[in-house]
């Protein structure tokens, strides 16, 4: 893959003409969409929209049936989620995915370890003082590096989670409704966290079910109704209404 | 800019580092350590005519645990990923009995451990196998093989024990010494650092504790979750089948009985030890320190002139006790 290409020129993910089936079932039909680096888009659309289903082939859990991916302007393919991983593209789950029992660097590193001399230690030293030095950057207020992951609150943990992701993703993070299981405080600390990865460059496809989030943090707007891309729209120049009436169907597809 | 920061984290990090391990230290893995104080202290004053407290006794006591110990270290990497082993005790009997044959057929030492190891390890295959391709959790693949391979170990010679006269293979995995510290002793002592080493030092023993803590959160961060369950369980069947050499060169001879009872002796040496029994968590020096527990009550309550079927009792009385003190953190 060649890192040459300027990034500004080349959206950091372009989806074209995404189509997937299960079985003979459509989940996803005609999706296209591009996510420019320091942006971030917004996925919205009720219940089985096929949400899921998209992140789950920019994470390369699924294949697409149709339909191609390129990531700064060159075609990608990922066989698995490794590969998606190793094209630095990164997923927060709501669930946050975490090992709980374990310190919060060995969850920075978990399957990245750092390992140093001729026995391959484990480098717990340089790992704990990056976290260290990454989550001081960012503002996410946990105790230590050190600490393991269930003393940590829910907010903390989904800091930890955002800056996993931001210290790992060098072309794209995809949120999954990455402020479901938080309180009102937490969802604002979480949020604060998506704009400062958007100032350092990363591309975020959000998915969310709060449109009062979307709208404080998206640039752009993609709503999706039963596996069909119905728009996209500028956050600046819609409103909650036209988002809503697009999600329920009240409004039409635009024309492809 | 970055390189500031990281040197102010950096000295901002490290003498909180030192609390925040405190802090995090698990209670319940330090009770192990207290406990076995008194219970050395208990036997000292109680069988301080019986000669408990004798440095013979007490190496008798390092020997005899030395295939627990073994096999503890094996087995805290398998509770640690989620899983359990529960053939252990029937491979520790096909792979003594393997040794003393092909020892007794080709006199040769190279392959009779050889033999024994892959004995071993095959059967920690076909487990870990079993349990991630066909999603049999280990717990019942363990107990079938179990029956399995204790079964193989009668067919194998008949129910007839096996004789072992290779001076150098007994000297080597039981009787012998270096420079002064019995085999026995040295076979435990490399076992528990390697262990420990793999366990808290790399990669591997990183991807273990992950993934008994969180395997949907192993898997998504590219840890090959499959393998590493394969692993352990190949690591315990190893380790089992070093046991099996251990008690073979002990004893000079192998027989279908050896390890019968070892299985429930070794997660009991674990647990006390202060591991978690359902993954996440561990600690090879407490299944150490766990299996020496286990040693010294079997020591204490023979010299103590209980009988057979009180020692029993007193056994299970202790290890409930110990337990219940092991685990009453859990909840919390």
């Amino acid at each position: 893959m060649s890192t040459t290409a300027t990034p500004s020129a080349a959206p950091a993910l372009r989806l074209d003409r995404i189509r997937k089936e299960f079985g003979g079932v459509v989940a996803v039909e005609n999706f296209s969409l591009d996510i420019h680096p320091g942006q971030i888009v917004a996925l919205v659309g009720d219940n089985g929209a096929g949400k899921s289903t998209i992140v789950k082939i920019v994470s390369g859990v699924h294949h697409p049936t149709s339909g191609s991916i390129a990531l700064h302007g060159d075609q990608v393919h990922f066989p698995d989620a490794s590969a998606a991983r190793g094209h630095g593209i990164e997923v927060v789950y709501q669930d946050l995915a975490l090992a709980d029992m374990q310190p919060v660097y060995m969850n920075m590193f978990l399957g990245r370890e750092l390992v140093t001399g001729p026995l391959r230690r484990l480098d717990k030293k340089r790992m704990a003082s990056q976290t260290q030095a990454l989550v001081d950057e960012l503002d996410v207020r946990i105790p230590s590096a050190r600490a393991t992951i269930r003393e940590l609150s829910g907010g903390q943990r989904q800091g930890v989670a955002i800056a996993r992701a931001t210290h790992w993703a060098t072309s794209l993070v995809l949120m999954d409704e990455p402020t479901a299981a938080l309180g009102v405080a937490e969802t604002a600390r979480a949020e604060q966290l998506m704009r400062q990865l958007r100032e350092r460059g990363r591309a975020i496809l959000l998915v969310s079910h709060n449109l009062d989030q979307v709208f404080r943090v998206a640039d752009r707007i993609a709503v999706l109704r039963r596996g069909a891309q119905i728009g996209v729209r500028e956050t600046a120049k819609t409103t909650h209404n036209e988002i809503v009436s697009m999600i329920t169907g009240l409004q039409p597809a635009d024309e492809a | 800019m970055r390189t500031r920061a990281h040197q102010n984290a950096r000295a901002a990090v490290t003498p909180p580092a030192i609390l925040d391990r405190l802090r995090a230290a698990d209670p319940r893995r330090y009770v192990v350590y207290a406990g076995f104080a008194l219970i050395m202290v208990v036997f000292s004053i109680t069988l301080r005519d019986s000669g408990f407290l004798t440095t013979p006794n007490l190496v008798h006591i390092v020997q005899q645990t030395a295939p627990i110990t073994v096999m503890a270290v094996g087995l805290v990497l398998v509770l640690t990923a989620g899983e359990i082993d529960l053939s252990i005790g029937s491979v520790v009997a096909l792979s003594a009995l393997v040794a003393g044959v092909m020892l007794r057929d080709y006199d040769s030492m190279p392959l009779a451990v050889a033999a024994s190891l892959a004995v071993g390890a095959g059967v920690g295959l076909f487990n870990g196998l079993f349990v991630t391709r066909v999603r049999v959790p280990s717990f019942l693949v363990t107990l079938a093989t179990l029956g399995l391979v204790a079964g193989l170990a009668r067919v194998m010679t008949n129910l007839q024990s096996v004789p072992i006269t290779h001076e150098y293979f007994n000297g080597l995995f039981g009787s012998g010494s270096m420079a002064g510290i019995s085999t026995l002793v040295l076979w435990s002592a490399a076992a528990v650092a390697v262990g420990h080493y793999v366990y808290r030092h790399t990669r591997f023993g990183a991807h273990v504790l992950a993934v008994g803590d969180n395997a949907r959160a192993a898997r998504v961060s590219g840890v090959k979750v499959e393998r590493v369950k394969v692993a352990v369980l190949v690591i315990s069947g190893l380790c089992a089948a070093l046991a099996g050499l251990l008690y073979a060169g002990r004893l000079h001879g192998a027989t279908y009985t050896l390890g019968e009872t070892d299985m429930l002796t070794v997660i009991a040496a674990v647990i006390v030890g202060g591991n978690r029994l359902f993954g996440g968590s561990g600690t090879v020096v407490g299944a150490l320190v766990g299996s020496l527990v286990m040693g010294v009550l079997n020591n204490g309550l023979i010299l103590g002139g209980l009988s057979v079927s009180q020692q029993m009792i007193a056994r299970g009385v202790i290890i409930l006790v110990a337990v219940a003190l092991t685990l009453r953190e859990e909840k919390a």
